[in-house]
């Protein structure tokens, strides 16, 4: 390493440590990204891209081929439309939903009450479970004959067949969503919350403050740096959501909790009439809204940062 | 010291003989998907091969009939895919297939004898190549519990049934026996079109042009959307998912829950084993409608894959399994309707089948001889996922209540014409 060091000087050395990560990282990230950047450019049944015809931006024209960008039924491809705005439509209730309850679980473990440990551990437990594991859990309760409906018939009411109902679909769809993931975003603000230094606190209960005014003035801003991350990481989840409602829903009823990225898995793979041009061109579009969010989250993190 | 060397010697000798065996082996692959047991026939047929044909071994990858359509395409595309493979989608998949006229002893054997059913594997304007052999004839139609209608105490409809009748025979028996699903029809195109041609739908033009929505289907649509109104369906098949996904009712039907079941004759197997006595089952003729009773036909292929190393390895196990008295053990003991016309004729015994598994094959194998010009026609065009696909797609939509029948049928339309153009870009 010494000898390596003499031969390309002290300056370069860093690049030599970067390289392995950045070779790996080329080849599984911009590598990828270049290739599907060349198949939304192409058309054709054909998956090498030298035996595709080039097409320019014909698919980009057709996913963007809208009488009115607001009503998907005026869209050529209008289960792309309908995708985003169910996309838009679950992330943010979802993240809203999340940072919510979230926030709520974490000041509550944050207090001294008894079995803190117990519930902390519970919380968390969905996050470690697979999402098509959690999917097929709340399947189980969700359907005609399931968990559910047999307490609602065993309490004398009407079964309810929440998976076909459109506004029951995305319900749940969100909720289960936020079931398995509000463990972790937990415990992103209690890791917050405890890095809050206690004497400010004692400071106000000396004061005799309000306890809301105390969250109000003093926990929220101080844990504002630790809910920005995770409104932008739950942003960014439910933006790439697909696994979970995939598998609870299956995007239904018709189209109700179909996803942009759903769209995009199906337009590519499950279709039988496999159409990897347009599905590449959703994909981007997507990837530059992701990058978007991406960049708002850095320009937050460097505002707390100055 | 000697002896101990000549030992040793002669034990070397025969691990360089094994080892000579072992090169000299070929290995092929063959991906399959079951519905019933024809998994474990195959592999006992495979076995019996290898037993007979020292060089050859065969590794059966058995995967779910959802990797037959989805990712087998994607690694045939790839130049990665088996040696053989057996799949539904013959049109889709037909260009990755390999000709084995030049690897087969008997090439005549293979038209006599799967003939009509070797057009579906080729591509447009091909006519003479032989890519493999139907492993089933499949063909829709209704299955009915026989037991919730005698506890209903409600009349059976003849076999020149309208699917109206049925629909209201089946509604009282649900009504009377509290069962949730009346009529089950799978989500899929084959089977929507099973009622769709009984109507009328001509499918296509006088170019032989697909020309979809016509009067015969906008009758079939229009009946799937009442059904799901009046109650006779459940959304919970049509109206639960999104897109192109196939849902089936066979834990419903298995479970009682469903008084007449609009499936395939590949269900016969597994229905035969996994209902057992539980109660009476019986395949009925496809319901008539003002055109005809025609069910929809189609079926899978084992056929052979353009990038194997080995053809002439797999047209001897393609000869082997196509020959009549296997192919015939084959269907016999998976209770498969016949792809094969010499068999189809002579007639199976289904000697491991109960006797209502062997009157429900009764039913689809005379159902064969029913069979409209159009059903053939669209199970042999090139496209027809597509169209398949469209349809289940857009009648979702109209059936969830995302969209008015009109809607969905312009939008058929538009999809069949637009992935189709996709699909021919060259």
């Amino acid at each position: 390493m010494t000898g390596l060091q003499r031969l390309i000087g002290e300056r370069r050395m860093p690049y030599v440590f970067l390289l392995p990560n950045l070779v790996f990282f080329g080849l599984f990230v911009f590598v990828p990204i270049a290739i599907n950047f060349v198949y939304s450019v192409t058309g054709g049944p054909a998956l090498f891209p030298s035996e595709r015809p080039y097409v320019a931006a014909d698919q980009y024209s057709y996913l963007f081929d809208c009488g009115s960008y607001v009503d998907p039924n005026t869209c050529r491809e209008d289960h792309f439309w309908r995708g985003v705005y169910n996309t838009l439509f679950f992330s943010l209730f979802q993240v809203l939903a999340m940072v919510g309850l979230s926030l709520l679980t974490a000041v509550v473990l944050n207090m001294k009450i008894r079995g803190r440990g117990f519930f902390r551990a519970v919380y968390f437990f969905p996050v470690l479970l697979s999402p098509v594991v959690v999917a097929l859990i709340w399947k189980w309760i969700l359907q005609r004959d399931g968990l559910l409906n047999a307490a609602i018939t065993g309490f004398g009411g009407d079964r309810i067949l929440f998976l076909t109902e459109p506004g029951w679909a995305m319900f749940w769809a969100i909720f289960v969503s936020v079931w398995a993931h509000m463990g972790f975003y937990t415990l992103i603000l209690l890791a917050g919350l405890q890095a809050i230094p206690s004497d400010i606190y004692e400071a106000a209960e000396m004061d005799a403050t309000p306890r809301w005014r105390v969250f109000w003035r003093l926990t929220l801003p101080l844990l504002w740096p630790n809910l920005i991350v995770v409104i932008v990481l739950s942003l960014i989840r439910a933006v790439q959501t697909f696994d979970e409602v995939f598998v609870l829903t299956g995007g239904g009823p018709g189209t109700s909790t179909l996803m942009v990225v759903q769209y995009i898995y199906e337009t590519a793979f499950s279709n039988q009439v496999q159409n990897f041009g347009l599905a590449a061109a959703a994909s981007v579009v997507l990837g530059i809204v992701l990058f978007a969010l991406t960049l708002a989250q850095l320009a937050f993190t460097q505002r707390k940062s100055s | 010291m000697k002896s101990t060397t000549m030992l040793l010697g002669c034990a070397l000798f025969a691990v360089s003989l094994g080892i000579g065996n072992a090169q000299a082996q070929t290995t092929l692959r063959m991906t399959w998907y079951s519905d019933g047991n024809e998994g474990e026939v195959m592999s006992d047929l495979l076995r019996r091969f290898e037993g007979q044909n020292k060089d050859i071994k065969i590794v059966l990858d058995q995967v779910p009939f959802k990797a037959i359509n989805e990712n087998l395409p994607v690694q045939l595309a790839a130049g990665q895919g088996p040696d053989l493979a057996r799949v539904a989608d013959l049109g889709g998949v037909a260009r990755y297939m390999l000709d084995l006229r030049p690897h087969l002893k008997d090439p005549a054997y293979f038209e006599t004898n799967f003939g009509p059913f070797l057009e579906w594997m080729r591509v447009p304007g091909e006519t003479t190549s032989i890519p493999g052999f139907m492993t089933q004839l499949t063909l829709t139609g209704p299955f009915v519990n026989k037991t919730l209608f005698e506890q209903a105490n409600v009349p059976m409809p003849g076999p020149k049934a309208t699917w109206e009748e049925w629909a209201k025979a089946a509604k009282d028996v649900a009504a009377k026996v509290q069962a949730p699903f009346p009529i089950a029809i799978d989500r899929s195109g084959h089977r929507f079109f099973s009622l769709a041609i009984t109507q009328g739908a001509k499918l296509f033009n006088e170019k032989g042009e697909p020309a979809i929505v016509d009067e015969g289907f906008k009758r079939g649509a229009q009946i799937v959307f009442d059904w799901h109104k009046n109650g006779v369906m459940s959304k919970e098949l049509w109206g639960s998912v999104a897109g192109t996904a196939y849902r089936g009712a066979n834990d419903e039907f298995k479970n009682a829950q469903v008084v007449m079941y609009e499936s395939g004759s590949w269900q016969i197997g597994q229905f035969d084993k996994t209902i057992g006595d539980a109660f009476d089952w019986v395949a009925v003729p496809t319901p008539c409608g003002p055109a005809n009773c025609s069910g929809m036909p189609g079926g899978a292929a084992l056929v052979a894959i353009k990038t194997t190393q080995h053809p002439k390895e797999v047209a001897r196990l393609m000869e082997y399994l196509a020959s009549e008295q296997v192919a015939a053990e084959f269907y016999d003991r998976s209770l498969f309707v016949p792809g094969h016309m010499g068999i189809a004729k002579k007639g199976l015994e289904y000697k491991s089948a109960s006797p209502q598994g062997k009157a429900a094959l009764k039913v689809f194998n005379e159902g064969v001889s029913q069979l409209s010009p159009v059903a053939n026609k669209l199970q042999g065009y090139v496209h027809n996922r597509v169209i398949f696909n469209a349809v289940i797609s857009r009648l979702g939509q109209a059936i969830a209540g995302e969209a008015s029948l009109d809607e969905a049928y312009q939008r058929i339309e538009s999809d069949v014409q637009q992935q189709i153009a996709e699909r021919t870009k060259q």
